[in-house]
């Protein structure tokens, strides 16, 4: 401050400012610096993990047979194949769950927004919702397994993973639905009504459009997420090591069954397969977050 | 949705033109013809969603009832306290013995020491987030830290138990040697050297937690009024005062909020414990070195052998109490901020 | 084809709260009639329940009857969405649709209605646009997003969107509030120039506005807190101003309100 060039001309009073005394200076550098360390450290495991999946999966991914072959007939200690089988499945069963779960979520959010507000059918339908967000996905697999193994008498396959992995998918989608139709200014919809548009039309083409791309990325970043749960897939789906096309019927592969399959494998080959199997992973659930930021700035609403 | 009318008949009187006279200018075709009032788009679309919202209802009503009536003939079979029994032998149908006491222990063990790491080091994050980072660096930070909620549990699983385990021997070696005492610390039923203990299981949990607590902890602390925040200032505050007069106290229901639902996810967290926590049948010493499975991971490892209605039974009674046990947690982690306007 | 608007003993409810009591009034075709009074006095309920807006606010109700040309809209075979059609509407704050370009907000009723035709949704845009003296703005860049407009060029915009539909009737609910003095005056000029071919009914808070573009003026107040909504009086819009007959009209006007 100002002090040492006015002090002469100054009455000999306190000093204008009085200071923060040293133990409150104290006590807000400690709290700064553990507040910094704190994000540090949650960098750190973020890091160390990335970085220990690339080390030891980026070689195995970098094999020409790892995109287009897949483990049919190979014995434990070969190290060659590729995961073909499992990247079809885990894209596949992706898609069918969003497949499934999209248009349901969707009008969920759009039966709680524009149709059902104040009724008890929504408050039952927000209280469902809220359950199967925070059901553990092991669970979701019993349900299934319950629902479409023992009682409908189905056999394991890429569709029941599939069911499995809606019930963890809905959630996410009847909520972004919901969240992004909440912010869709009514005037929007009294614009439409007062064109004469019906209530179904105005939804259709005004307030859907007008929230689509935060519905879209809600639905790209649930769907990175389910593409990589396990534990479904462990209690309704069965590993293969060889392809299958077919979501009806019989064991069909994806990447965390084979991370699975192959962790008990002790041998090099095992090795290889499992953290390549972890760098394909991350390399989808990163191409499809990718997607949904491009998609949430490619048709963000243009000014 | 239509309004009720009551078209008073002749009300008014003589006043304006009476609908349909002669006289009267050329009606409005575009109005007058009765057509159906509610249109059939309308009504389908309105009954899709609405269908939807029920389908959604029925859905989760009966998957629960249909796991209750697969749980009760194999609990009604059991040949021993499902609450208070460890054993777990589901091989014979005859002789179904399923306890979940030790897997309960494990459970919780791991989830309550990933929260007591978690806890602190979440607040801490968003704290940073909302009132330490630069202003143009908190959204990247921030994105950092939610991109740790990207990563499959089953890769946190398998770096957990071959990557970091290996790291953690040695402070868990430390930890036993100088705290043993403590029975937490003690000798647990499996080797501290292999890794695959609570202990580790508790650490990477915590490491799969933080970014769930850091990002609601997050979205309350930022709506903390900002009168309140400028009035602390202007009193001449620090900023650790403005904070802990301030923002703790507007955010921590929030902030109790998204522990309960980190604690949640954790209860339920499967794969990655699986992968992690070494099999035993061995009883628990209740110490941190303990090994074990927890409900969710004795599920997966169970999952292969679901070949008769009363093995699966077992399994799926066990899940319907990890199922209540997060559904309990996840409401009170609602009820807690369910009365707070202000984070409306 | 403008038509005539009879509003005959209308009541306006919100669940149970009586918002609106008991009004009558008539609108002639090809003229303004400017509805003013202090906030919450039910101008703009009574303004949307002209077009069964206010049915989208749940709980609201009306009782009563309001004619247009004679045939009752509230009458029961009667569809929400063909009044609507017939009688458009323009907002406070201009709302264009923001993921249409220029032109797809002009002809979004006709299009959301079906028609396909290229060449007549065309046709229609550029007569709406020249109707909402916006055409020569924007003729250039009919593609670009109605969201990038300035706020009074949006408000032209949702206007041409308004008329692009050929309702009989345009409501205007307080349509300058949002905007700057230049663009106030764009807007009443085009209103002025609107009224050759509809019947206008606006509701405004700007005493002046009222009695530079309305030829008939509608004084709304509130009997007392908590009381329905009224209207005080109606009459040419010169003798509101200059001899109102109502004690409160004149106080209102000559701002000894209160």
């Amino acid at each position: 401050m100002t002090t040492a060039m006015m002090d002469l001309e100054r009455p000999a009073t306190g000093p204008t400012f009085q200071g923060v005394s040293a133990g409150r200076k104290a006590k807000n550098v400690l709290a700064t610096t553990l507040v910094t360390l704190a994000f540090l450290l949650a960098v750190v495991p973020l890091v160390w993990v990335l970085w220990s999946v690339v080390e030891k999966g980026l070689e195995p991914i970098l094999r020409a047979d790892w995109w287009s072959h897949s483990l049919s007939g190979l014995r434990p200690y070969e190290d060659m194949g590729g995961a073909y089988h499992a990247i079809y499945g885990t894209v596949v069963q992706g898609l069918t769950t969003a497949l499934l779960s999209v248009p349901i979520g969707v009008m969920v959010g759009v039966y709680l927004v524009e149709y059902g507000t104040g009724t008890r059918l929504a408050r039952i339908t927000t209280f469902m919702v809220d359950i199967l967000t925070g059901v553990p996905s092991i669970v979701a697999g019993l349900f299934i397994y319950a629902l479409w193994i023992t009682i409908f008498g189905f056999s394991r396959s890429a569709l029941a993973v599939s069911l499995a992995l809606l019930l963890l998918m809905v959630p996410v989608v009847v909520r972004t639905t919901e969240e992004m139709l909440r912010i869709v200014p009514n005037e929007l919809r009294e614009a439409s009504y007062a064109l004469g548009i019906p209530k179904w039309k105005t939804i259709v083409k005004v307030v859907l459009p007008t929230a689509l791309s935060g519905i879209v990325t809600g639905i790209m970043l649930g769907l990175a997420r389910v593409m990589g749960e396990t534990a479904p897939a462990l209690v309704v789906g069965a590993y293969a090591p060889y392809i299958n096309f077919n979501v009806f019927d019989g064991n069909m592969a994806n990447l965390p069954l084979l991370m699975n399959d192959q962790f008990a494998n002790p041998e090099t080959a095992g090795f290889n397969r499992t953290w390549g199997a972890a760098m394909t992973l991350v390399l989808i659930i990163m191409l499809f977050n990718l997607l949904a930021t491009v998609i949430s700035r490619w048709s963000a609403i243009k000014k | 949705m239509r309004t009720a009318l009551r078209p008073r008949a002749g009300s008014g009187g003589g006043s304006a033109t009476a609908p349909h006279t002669p006289e009267g200018p050329i009606s409005t075709p575009n109005i007058a013809q009765s057509r159906p009032v509610r249109r059939p788009g309308d009504r389908l679309f309105r009954g899709a969603a609405v269908g939807s919202g029920v389908f959604i209802v029925a859905l989760i009503s009966a998957i629960g009832l249909f796991l209750l009536l697969q749980a009760i003939p194999s609990l009604r079979a059991n040949q021993v306290g499902f609450l208070t029994s460890g054993v777990w032998n589901t091989t014979s149908a005859t002789d179904l013995q399923f306890g979940i006491l030790y897997l309960l222990w494990v459970t919780v063990a791991t989830s309550v020491l990933a929260l007591a790491l978690a806890m602190p080091i979440s607040l801490g994050i968003a704290l940073f987030l909302t009132h330490y980072a630069p202003r143009r660096l908190a959204r990247p930070f921030a994105y950092v830290v939610d991109l740790l909620a990207a990563v499959p549990s089953i890769i946190f699983g398998l770096w957990g138990i071959k990557v970091l385990a290996p790291t953690l021997v040695p402070v868990a070696e430390w930890l036993n040697h100088n705290l043993g005492f403590i029975p937490l610390f003690a000798e647990g039923n499996v080797t501290i050297a292999g890794g695959g203990t609570v202990f580790t299981a508790g650490v990477v949990l915590a490491v799969m937690i933080l970014p769930i607590i850091t990002a609601v902890s997050r979205e309350v602390f930022e709506r903390t009024p900002r009168e309140h925040i400028e009035g602390a200032l202007a009193l001449g505050a620090t900023k650790w005062e403005m904070l802990r007069t301030t923002v703790l106290p507007f955010g921590k229901a929030g902030y109790v909020s998204a522990a309960m639902l980190g604690l949640g996810r954790a209860l339920g967290e499967t794969v990655a414990l699986y992968l992690i926590l070494s099999a035993t049948t061995a009883v628990p010493e209740l110490s941190f070195f303990d090994g074990g499975a927890t409900i969710a991971s004795k599920i997966a490892l169970g999952a292969a052998e679901f070949n008769n209605p009363l093995t699966a039974g077992a399994y799926i009674a066990a899940g319907l109490v990890l199922f209540l046990l997060t559904f309990v947690v996840n409401a009170l982690a609602r009820a807690v901020v369910a009365g707070k306007k202000e984070y409306a | 084809m403008a038509k005539r608007i009879d509003i005959k003993d209308v009541n306006i409810y919100y669940g149970k709260f009586h918002a609106v009591d008991s009004v009558t009034l008539s609108v002639p075709p090809r003229s303004v009639t400017a509805f003013i009074g202090p906030s919450g006095c039910g101008k703009s309920t009574v303004l949307r329940s002209l077009n069964r807006m206010h049915e989208v606010t749940p709980g609201a109700r009306v009782e009563g009857r309001v004619l247009l040309d004679g045939e009752d809209i509230y009458a029961p075979s009667v569809d929400p969405v063909e009044v609507r059609r017939t009688i458009g509407m323009v907002f406070q704050r201009p709302n264009p649709f923001p993921t249409m370009s220029i032109r797809d907000n002009v002809v979004a009723g006709l299009k959301l209605a079906g028609v396909r035709n290229r060449k007549k949704l065309d046709e229609v845009c550029e007569r709406s646009l020249r109707g909402a003296n916006l055409w020569e703005e924007v003729k250039d860049r009919l593609d670009r997003p109605g969201g990038g407009l300035s706020g009074g060029q949006q408000q032209r915009l949702c206007i041409a969107r308004a008329i692009a539909v050929q309702p009989d009737v345009l409501l205007m609910d307080e349509p300058c509030s949002a905007l700057d003095p230049i663009s106030t005056l764009a807007i009443e000029d085009l209103i002025t120039e609107l009224k050759q071919d509809f019947t206008i009914v606006i509701v405004t808070h700007n005493m002046q506005q009222a009695a530079r573009v309305s030829d008939q003026t509608a004084f709304f107040n509130l009997a007392g807190v908590g009381q329905p909504g009224r209207l005080v009086e109606v009459d040419d819009t010169e003798k509101i101003f200059s001899n109102p007959s109502q004690k409160a009209t004149e106080d209102y006007i000559s701002g000894r309100f209160g």
